[in-house]
């Protein structure tokens, strides 16, 4: 067996797990990963993209709904609403957290309170975009090398997620 | 992803405003066999199904459509978000129950939130089912019973249906044998035959109208 794609595949085996580990994914991403297979090989990379460009939009869009004179609660609830549920869909867990945190501050009209939410929101959205583009570009490379990818599931040695 | 031979394809509206969720909600439809349409609003349903959002009672056929192909396809659930802006999953499972054609489909409501007061609204509403977001592959388990339920029901009724059709065509059939026999004895012709079975059939399948018609699940061609 090719020794480079052994450290390729461990070397993702262990920076998915580290992820799962450290909060940044929950299960829901998991089972993304289940809904993959030969029919639809590029399934997660086509959601976890959406979320991207989606999840942006929401953030500027909140920004500009928290500079308002006036701000409008209940619009900066329903755009908070969705970040939250599309987080919460591929398994982002962090922003999904932060994302409740943020309603409560809502709920109270307590603008520097979302405010200061809002920037920990746009941390923990940078955050898990960066290491899923690195996921992704380290899954690749074992595709690239005649590897497949394992879902997070069969992990064989490796920190099991709790799911 | 093998599929029996026997197994009917059933096809699923999906409703949700979020795209993340609509793209989800959708694979993992596909991944249980079911065809998909998904929509982004209430309205849009009810568009879909063929109700305009006024109107209560709708003689047209039930839960059949035709898209711009020309086809006509059957909605066998439907499946909605509760939390959305306009129209909520709620106001659409309402309109859907109140609806003489579409309240025999099958609706369950998906939600993020857990408040026991909206799962129980909605249950009483004539929702089938709650499920908590995000939907896993297991939960869709729950929606076969409820299409299997309503697809034997909308077949019973068909098979009524088409009885009492035929009932009707052997009685006009009986009439317009009198009124010819009257006629030809008047102009002292020989008598004709009466019809068999089988062409009595044809007259009854021939005079079936275009709505009456349900395809066969095989035929459909896949939505999306």
């Amino acid at each position: 067996m090719d020794v480079g794609l052994m450290q390729m595949q461990r070397r993702l085996a262990e920076y998915t797990s580290a992820l799962f580990k450290e909060g940044i994914l929950d299960s829901q991403y998991v089972q993304l990963q289940e809904l993959q297979d030969e029919s639809n090989p590029d399934f997660v990379v086509e959601v976890v993209s959406l979320f991207f460009t989606d999840s942006e939009k929401l953030l500027n869009d909140l920004s500009r709904d928290l500079a308002q004179q006036n701000v409008d609660f209940r619009r900066v609830d329903a755009h908070v609403h969705q970040l939250k549920g599309s987080s919460s869909s591929i398994g982002a867990e962090r922003v999904k957290n932060a994302c409740i945190v943020f309603r409560n501050f809502c709920q109270e009209k307590n603008i520097p309170g979302c405010q200061r939410c809002l920037q920990q929101i746009k941390q923990e959205f940078l955050l898990v975009k960066s290491k899923l583009e690195t996921l992704f570009k380290l899954e690749q490379q074992v595709v690239a090398a005649g590897g497949s990818i394992p879902t997070s599931g069969s992990l064989p040695t490796m920190q099991q997620p709790i799911l | 992803m093998g599929m029996a031979a026997a197994e009917s394809r059933f096809h699923v509206l999906a409703v949700d405003d979020n795209i993340i969720d609509r793209k989800l909600i959708e694979r993992l439809l596909k991944t249980s066999s079911y065809q998909v349409t998904t929509v982004d609003s209430g309205s849009k349903a009810l568009e879909f199904l063929g109700l305009h959002e006024d109107d209560r009672s709708n003689s047209g056929s039930p839960s059949i459509l035709t898209n711009n192909h020309h086809q006509e396809l059957e909605v066998n659930l439907i499946i909605t978000d509760y939390c959305m802006p306009g129209m909520t999953g709620y106001d659409l499972l309402k309109k859907i129950k109140e609806s003489s054609s579409l309240r025999d489909i099958p609706v369950v409501i998906m939600s993020s939130e857990n408040v026991p007061a909206r799962i129980s609204r909605c249950l009483e509403e004539g929702a089938e089912e709650f499920f908590l977001k995000p939907v896993r592959k297991s939960d869709l388990n729950r929606l076969r019973p409820h299409v299997m339920k309503a697809v034997s029901k909308d077949q019973k009724q068909e098979k009524h249906e088409e009885e009492e059709e035929e009932e009707k065509q052997e009685e006009k059939e009986i009439k317009s044998q009198k009124h010819q026999e009257q006629q030809q004895q008047q102009h002292q012709q020989q008598l004709s035959p009466r019809p068999s079975g089988n062409s009595k059939r044809k007259a009854m399948e021939e005079n079936l109208s275009p709505d009456r018609t349900r395809p066969r699940y095989s035929d459909i061609a896949a939505v999306v």
